[in-house]
């Protein structure tokens, strides 16, 4: 069972009171009917879906009902940092790389 | 490769057993292969197979990161079925089951494929609705299938709850009486010992590390005992495709998800079918050696660590309990995950790629246990010929672009 913090209630709660949605920081593209049929594919589609460090959309369904972002490892499933809508991870592949935890 | 029969059977018994020769070899690699498969799981064996068997390519290196058979092959709930609502969806996984009847006497090789039927439960008028356009379609394409009543599917199951007092009570069933269950560890080893009798290396123990590619044409694979060289490399590595790709530069529209399952201590005889449910979202089988073999979503995050959540053991649990009251006091004996590779329609991707030579056979997502000799026999004539199989033409990752999707969630059954 994850224990997630919820940037928003600021607190520790246990998974089931969560949602992952996929991938964070997707931008829906600004003008869709510019867009080329392959630049909306991969919008919709298309997915880094890593061994690793991932980026992604938790919402807290049975909570504070509010969307957040997590970092977590793919493989050892620890969550690394979470952190509220429109920030900037802190933890990332290139931030483990250059050094500190892998 | 020596024959398998009953006279062998009583050959063997007055040696004590003791000189069976071993299933396959285990090869050093060669410098070069005409085609490399990567994954050693049914569907990369298959596809190894019928290189071998139908297209006469037998300079095939199947390449393993860790043991034949030992990804989702291990990890699934063995089920198979062929009752999918789309044209396209329906000729591959038809193709498989015809594949499937007749696969034990073709590999000489049990693979205990035993066609107890499948049922579909609804439980709402809408699942009703479903069920009926599915099996008409089903019909439609030739694939058997019928749509039954409470009634009826209380007398195929008795031990299921079909009262009316049931908080989702059941009102029908689709029931496809040519589905049922093969043993999955025998579909690897079949096809392991057909391939490697037809001189196919499998080399286990091989990580692939890197791909090298030469002007747009891929020239072999890097691995971690060095280079390997083939001008065809079939990637078919499930939850890791994403990987594999990554190494080529290209992306796929894939998401990796633990799948989990879960085989109750051994009892006796009590459920002879396969029962499935979407609403309630379970399902459940029973072995030949009596355990309950019981499966059902997702876990909702991306993951590749081969375990499952709590959670989500719970809510698979509690649609079996629904479903089957008089399970409640039966124990759990395992639980495993599997990584699968979900697509966003729910139907796989047979495809070449960019990258000349390449391609990938991936996105089975939940259900790919069921296709796996109608998956590696279209993969291996799309590797032989250079351009995709009738019935893999339509799997091209080009939908993705092009929209043309084939939406099997409704059929997929009840991951999703």
């Amino acid at each position: 069972m994850l224990h997630i913090f919820c940037p928003y209630c600021g607190e520790h709660r246990e998974e089931a009171e969560f949602r992952p949605k996929g991938q964070a920081h997707i931008a829906r593209p600004l003008s869709p009917e510019q867009c080329s049929d392959e630049e909306w594919a991969d919008y919709l589609f298309f997915r880094d879906n890593p061994r690793g460090i991932h980026h992604e959309l938790w919402v807290h369904a049975t909570g504070c009902r509010k969307f957040f972002n997590v970092t977590r490892h793919t493989v050892s499933y620890e969550i690394l940092e979470t952190y509220k809508m429109g920030e900037k991870p802190k933890v990332t592949a290139e931030s483990l790389a250059k050094g500190g935890r892998s | 490769m020596q024959r398998y029969s009953g006279f062998g059977l009583a050959k063997h018994a007055l040696t004590h057993n003791e000189n069976w020769q071993r299933l396959w070899r285990n090869p050093t690699p060669k410098k070069k292969y005409d085609v490399i498969i990567v994954g050693a799981g049914g569907h990369g064996l298959a596809t190894a197979y019928y290189l071998a068997k139908e297209h006469g390519i037998t300079n095939v290196a199947v390449i393993e990161k860790g043991w034949l058979g030992g990804g989702n092959t291990a990890r699934n709930t063995t089920i198979v079925r062929s009752n999918y609502l789309w044209d396209e969806a329906a000729a591959l996984y038809e193709h498989a089951m015809k594949l499937w009847e007749g696969l034990s006497q073709d590999l000489n090789y049990n693979v205990m494929f035993s066609q107890r039927g499948v049922l579909n439960l609804g439980h709402t008028l809408q699942d009703m609705r479903d069920i009926q356009r599915r099996v008409n379609a089903n019909r439609l394409n030739g694939i058997d299938g019928e749509v039954l009543d409470t009634q009826q599917v209380q007398e195929i199951c008795p031990i299921l709850n079909c009262s009316a007092d049931a908080r989702f009570p059941v009102l029908g069933a689709s029931w496809q009486p040519r589905a049922g269950v093969a043993r999955h560890d025998a579909v690897a080893w079949g096809f392991a010992r057909g391939a490697d009798a037809l001189g196919v290396d499998l080399i286990q123990q091989t990580e692939v590390i890197g791909m090298r590619i030469e002007d747009g044409q891929i020239v072999g694979v890097e691995t971690n005992r060095g280079f390997i060289g083939a001008e065809t490399v079939g990637c078919v590595a499930a939850g890791n495709s994403s990987v594999l790709a990554k190494m080529a530069g290209i992306k796929l529209p894939l998401e990796s998800h633990p799948l989990q399952a879960l085989v109750s201590e051994p009892i006796k005889p009590i459920l002879d079918t396969v029962v499935m449910s979407n609403h309630v979202h379970g399902y459940a089988s029973q072995s030949d050696k009596g355990d309950l073999v019981i499966g059902a979503g997702i876990d909702g995050y991306n993951g590749y660590g081969q375990r499952g959540s709590y959670p989500t053991i719970e809510h698979t649990l509690q649609a079996i309990v629904e479903m089957f009251p008089v399970f409640s006091r039966v124990r759990m004996n395992r639980q495993w995950g599997g990584i699968v590779d979900t697509c966003p329609d729910a139907c796989p991707i047979l495809s070449a790629t960019p990258v000349k030579g390449l391609f990938f056979n991936c996105g089975w997502g939940t259900g790919g246990f069921k296709a796996t000799p109608g998956s590696g026999n279209v993969f291996a004539w799309t590797l032989a010929k250079g351009y995709a199989h009738p019935l893999a033409a339509p799997f091209s990752i080009d939908r993705f672009v092009s929209g043309k999707l084939i939406d099997e969630h409704g059929a997929a059954g009840v991951a999703h």
